[in-house]
Formats: C-alpha cells, structure tokens, sequence
C-alpha cells in the first residue's frame, strides 16, 4: 500500500509464545508449546495485512498477542509508537479503545442475553463515553455496518450468521479504533454473506482509515482483500510481501504449495493446474523441527538434494540439503516489499 | 462420465416435512437426483438449503421429526423409503455409506479407531475379531495413515484433523459401498490436507468404481472433482448439468450469483464481489412463485406469481427451475 513509509501504527518485534512452559523447583523443565517463535511485523495506517497459515502455525496467537489479550514470553508490541509490552492495565486499557477485536464466531462471541443496543454500547460504557453521546455513537455504528438502529432493542438470535458479524463489527468499530484485529471474521458465514462481509470491511476502511490485521486461511478471501501478506508456519513468518508479490511471484516452498492447493472455481483451468503436494501435514509446535522447520515438509528441498554440487544428509529415508537441516532460515528482503525465509528461495520447482 | 453407466442411486421427487405439534414445514421439495457408478455427483447450495437432509431422509438416518412426504429412492430396484429399519440398516454401509463433516463430533472418544472399525465390519460380516482388525490395518493403510500397525490403536484425540478425516473415510470404505455420500468432508480442514482428502476419494472412487455424492459449498472443489452438480436452493433443485456446462453456461439466476459472489485467486485483484442481497427465505413462509424472485437480478413480474418447475433446457440433461432460463447469461 504505502511505499514511502510513514510511521508504522502496530510493531510485533521478535515475539515469542510459549504456552505451559513450567519449570519445577529442581529446576527440570516440561517443554512447552512453542505457538509463536520470533515473528516480526509491522501495520501500517490504512492498510490491511493478511495473517494466512494452517492450523496451529500460530496466527491466531500472534493476533491476540497484538493486543496483548495473550502476553507474549519475549518479544516487543509497539502501537502508535509507543512500546506497550509492559503497559499497566489502566494505561493498556486507554490503548485498547483504539485497538479492537472482531471474533470468527458471530454465535459464540456475543452475550445471548445483551439486547444489540447493551452490545453495541458496551465499550462506550467501559471506556467511559459520557451517557449523553452514547445513543448517538452507538446508532452510527449501526448505521456503519448497514443494520437499522431501530432493531437496536432486538437479541442475538434474532438475527442471522452474518447480521450477528455484523454486529460485532459494529461493537468492534463503535469507539473508532485506529486497528482492527479480525480473526477468521468470514470463514463461518455462506458464500453469498461472506461477500457482504468482505465489501462492508472495504466501505469502512475506505471512510475511517482503520489498519486490519485479517487473519484467515482462506487464501482466495485474504487476496481479495489484503495489500500486503504474511505467511506464518509454525510460529513463524516465513513469507512477507505485497499481495501480487505473494500471490504472482512467491518465492517460499510453502506459499507455493499453499496456492497450489487452492482449488480455482473453473473446470478447464482447475484439471489441468499442477498442484505441488506437501508431505505429510504440519508438525507439533511442541517439537519443532531441527534447521529450517519446513524441511520435513518441503517438496523443494528434496528436489535440490537430487543435485550433484549440493552437500546433503540423511533424514529418515530421504536426502535433504544439509543446509535445510540444521540451519534456520531468517528471513531476508524488505517486509515492505517482499521476504523470506528459505535457503533457495529463488529456485522453482 | 459415459451414459452406459448403470444408475445406481436414483431418487425421485423426494419431498421431506419437519413435523410437530402444529406444523409440517417441508424443507425439502421434489428433489429428483441420481448418481451413476464411477461417477461424482457435487450437491451445492447454502445452510440450509436442504442439500444434506435430502441424503439423510434418503437414508433414513434423519431426525426423528423429519418425515419423508413424498417420492422414492431406488436402489437396486428396492424403494429405501418402503424398506423397514432392519431391512434398511443392512443397505447402510454396504450399498450406500455417508462421511460426515466434523470426524471429532462423528468419532467416539473413548474408543480406539481400530476398535470403531472392527465394530463396523463386524456388525455386517461374519469376521473374527482378528480377521477384522488385520482388515482395519489394511483400511488405515488404504486412506494412507502412515504406520497404520501402531496407529491402529490410536485414540481419536491422537489423530490430526485430516488423519480422523481418513479414518472416517476407511470405516465409511469398510464394506465396500457403492454410493459413497461425502458431506462437506473437507470444510474442518486446512487447505492442503482438503487437497489430500479429496485427491483420496477420487483415488478410491476410480479404484472401485463406486458413485461420489460430494456435497459442498466449495465451488472450486466442485471443478476440479465433479461431473456433474445440482445446485440446491430453499430445498430445491434449481440447476442440474454437467459440470462444465453449469461453470461455462449456467441457466439460473442463482447459480450466476453465487459464482460472482466467491473471491477467485485467479481474477483481477481489484474484481468487486457482487453479493447476493437479502437473506435466503424462510422455508416455512416460501413466496408464491420461483423461490429466488425476491434475491433475483432478472426477475419479471411473472416470477412472483407462477410456479418454477425444473425444465430440460437442453437434450443433454442441464436442467433448470427459471421460467427466463435463455435470459440467464454467465457473469462475465
């Protein structure tokens, strides 16, 4: 989106997670889970970045951690400049009036006993908006995310899948945040909403100015409506760029992968697609692999282990570049533009 | 797919109510479909459209509630509507067998896989626990769990998402069925391992030969899998072709809509989606005429009064329920 970069809105600076990480008083340790492992990124004003990955490679984890809903073991989250890694909880909670959170499950997420309008108002009421402008903000709200607010005083069921989304956009938007972390927020809806949904979250971004970081697995989805875009494996960033340089020209075995198992909606262009098919499914974050954490996975890997000149051992029953299996790849290139992290990025298979 | 193929499910004019004390809604209405051996069939439509119950009440495996109103579905000459619950539970399985969406919600936790097999194989087949746990090996083999030794005795929470889907898809394989009904059985999984599970069963399909009834609302997995797809909406089918007629000359309003309405990874990436506005209706309040009217880009003012029947437009069996059919051009 931006190339001559202003100030970046939201920084995540080497963020580790590590979920049930005990230690015991004779010092032995249980290892835990290892969901994020250092991930860097930056979110820039008005822009959308895409947070794409399979389960369990630690999106949703990273997302949380932006708010600092989930703390992160190491690591820094600036917003707006500042660094709020160790923000109290009052001055955390004057922040969060400008960051906001849009849930993937519009039945799961909302209070089945709140009418819209106590829904709608809550984080006026939390954050302290006197009483006189809350019926006001809470009405434009509505009227943002195309709901009447004459059906304010209606509940939760009233309404259908993607009515309830948005609502919680609406919820999410009605304190004019600044950045909106949307965790899969159309993957439970049917096709025909999810559009909805989608030009909804283009209309408000193109009125208020407000960065989304929009996580989902959908990559079609995530395309359509991202400027740049991260692909995470197993807790880390191993791909960052622009969308057309993710989507038209990625140089991760992964991404690669990953869009050619995209199925394409035309019978002609669909059956004749080469499909490069991953090994296997995405490991345990509990055992992550040795070197490059992709190379019991990585197609390419083992192709260029087939070459004379490349030094390469054994891992399990197939030859892998030695390079893969002991060295972790950083990843290397401008996140503006486009990076990372492989050892033979450029090489096509 | 060749026309010589013997018809193996053919259900006709099947209507399905849900019953209580005061009402009879119907939510399915005079669904006519059928499948061929060596054939994949792709059932599309939103939530509730009634695209799975028409399997279940085919099956006889829906809801106590749900009655079937009308029609029949024959296979192998016998009507399962007339069957009596004996009669009809030897056909599940052995003819006619369904993988469901959620495998944690369709396994039991507290038995081993290997164990759930060998209670499906039993139950129909006069097998020796050992026979039948050395045939369960061989299935897990068959969906490509690897080490299928070790993880036959396995527990459900043991399994990944694709590798309970598998386990699912073997028990579902156990007795070699002849229509294999896929409902949704990729939609809980990553995109990869949905790539992996559908490349799995059209394996097994043209290794056997038996029928695919995938039901999705995937259209790009409709492409690249099916020969031909009925398109459901408000329980109804409104659209039935082959599948390169349907994606290249669709012929109903509905069908158009929904194909603009889906992102593509291969459009222009500034392509604006269209949605389709309104909700789908209330099944217990249809309007008069076609269904779609009150949704539709191309309605007239007869399409609120007059009522839609599902019409061959051609002589190659592409059927549809819009009275404006040749008006119905593809979304360029």
């Amino acid at each position: 989106m931006t190339h001559t970069a202003p100030a970046p809105l939201l920084e995540l600076k080497h963020i580790c997670k590590t979920f049930n990480d005990t230690m015991s008083w004779r010092g032995r340790s249980s290892k835990g889970v290892q969901a994020v492992d250092d991930a860097t990124l930056s979110l820039y004003p008005n822009e959308t970045l895409g947070l794409v990955g399979e389960t369990g490679s630690g999106k949703s984890t990273l997302g949380r951690i932006a708010l600092r809903l989930i703390e992160p073991s190491s690591g820094c989250v600036r917003f707006e400049g500042q660094d709020i890694t160790h923000l109290s909880a009052r001055l955390m909670r004057e922040k969060r009036q400008r960051m906001q959170m849009v849930f993937q499950d519009p039945y799961g997420s909302l209070d089945p006993r709140m009418s819209v309008d106590k829904l709608v108002s809550e984080p006026l009421i939390v954050h302290n908006i006197p009483a006189v402008q809350r019926q006001e903000k809470m009405h434009a709200a509505l009227r943002q995310v195309g709901l009447d607010p004459s059906l304010a005083h209606r509940y939760p069921h009233e309404f259908s899948g993607g009515q309830r989304q948005r609502i919680g956009i609406a919820r999410a938007m009605v304190l004019d945040p600044t950045l909106l972390v949307l965790d899969e927020p159309v993957s439970a809806l049917d096709v025909s909403i999810q559009a909805q949904v989608l030009n909804l979250l283009h209309e408000i971004q193109a009125r208020t100015r407000v960065s989304y970081l929009f996580i989902a697995h959908d990559l079609s989805v995530v395309r359509h409506i991202s400027h740049r875009v991260a692909v995470m494996y197993l807790g880390r960033i191993v791909e960052i760029g622009t969308r057309d340089a993710i989507y038209t020209r990625p140089k991760h075995p992964y991404t690669v992968s990953l869009l050619s198992a995209v199925p394409i909606p035309d019978p002609d262009t669909e059956r004749t697609r080469k499909r490069i098919p991953l090994i296997g499914e995405i490991g345990s974050a509990n055992n992550t692999p040795s070197g490059c954490r992709f190379h019991p996975r990585c197609p390419r890997a083992r192709e260029i282990a087939q070459q004379p000149h490349i030094a390469k051992q054994k891992v399990g029953v197939v030859d892998i570049p030695v390079l893969c299996a002991t060295q972790d790849p950083a990843l290397l290139g401008s996140d503006q533009e486009h990076a990372c992290a492989c050892h033979f990025p450029h090489d096509t298979l | 797919m060749s026309e010589s193929s013997k018809v193996l499910l053919d259900i006709r004019h099947l209507s399905v109510a849900v019953r209580d004390a005061q009402s009879n809604t119907p939510l399915v209405r005079d669904v006519s479909l059928h499948v061929r051996s060596g054939e994949t069939l792709a059932i599309v439509g939103e939530s509730g459209s009634g695209k799975t119950l028409t399997f279940l009440a085919a099956l006889g495996i829906a809801p106590n509630n749900i009655k079937v109103t009308g029609g029949e579905v024959l296979f192998e000459n016998d009507d399962l509507t007339k069957l009596n619950p004996s009669e009809l539970r030897t056909r599940r399985g052995t003819a006619i067998s369904m993988v469901f969406q959620d495998p944690l919600s369709a396994l039991n936790p507290v038995f081993s896989i290997g164990t759930q097999i060998v209670e499906v194989l039993r139950a129909h087949l006069p097998m020796t626990r050992a026979q039948a746990r050395t045939r369960a090996i061989e299935l897990l083999e068959r969906v490509h769990i690897p080490d299928p030794h070790r993880r036959v005795d396995d527990y459900p929470h043991q399994f990944s998402g694709g590798m309970r889907q598998r386990a699912l898809i073997a028990m579902a394989i156990a007795l070699e069925p002849k229509v294999l009904i896929a409902d949704e059985p990729t939609t809980a999984l990553d995109v990869t391992v949905q790539a992996q599970v559908l490349e799995l069963l059209s394996q097994l399909r043209e290794e056997t030969g038996m029928a695919l009834v995938l039901i999705t609302h995937d259209l790009g997995l409709v492409a690249r899998h099916a020969d031909r797809v009925a398109v459901f909406y408000a329980g109804r089918v409104v659209e039935q072709a082959a599948v390169k007629d349907l994606f290249h000359k669709p012929r109903h309003p509905y069908t158009v809509s929904l194909f603009r309405t889906i992102p593509r990874l291969d459009s222009p990436v500034h392509t604006a989606l269209t949605p389709i506005v309104g909700q789908p209706p209330n099944l217990a309040q249809l309007p008069e005429g076609c269904p779609f009217a009150p949704r539709c880009y191309l309605v007239k003012a007869d399409c609120s009064s007059t009522q839609v029947k599902l019409i061959d437009t051609t002589d190659s069996e592409h059927l549809s329920a819009c009275h404006h059919w040749p008006e119905v051009h593809p979304g360029s």
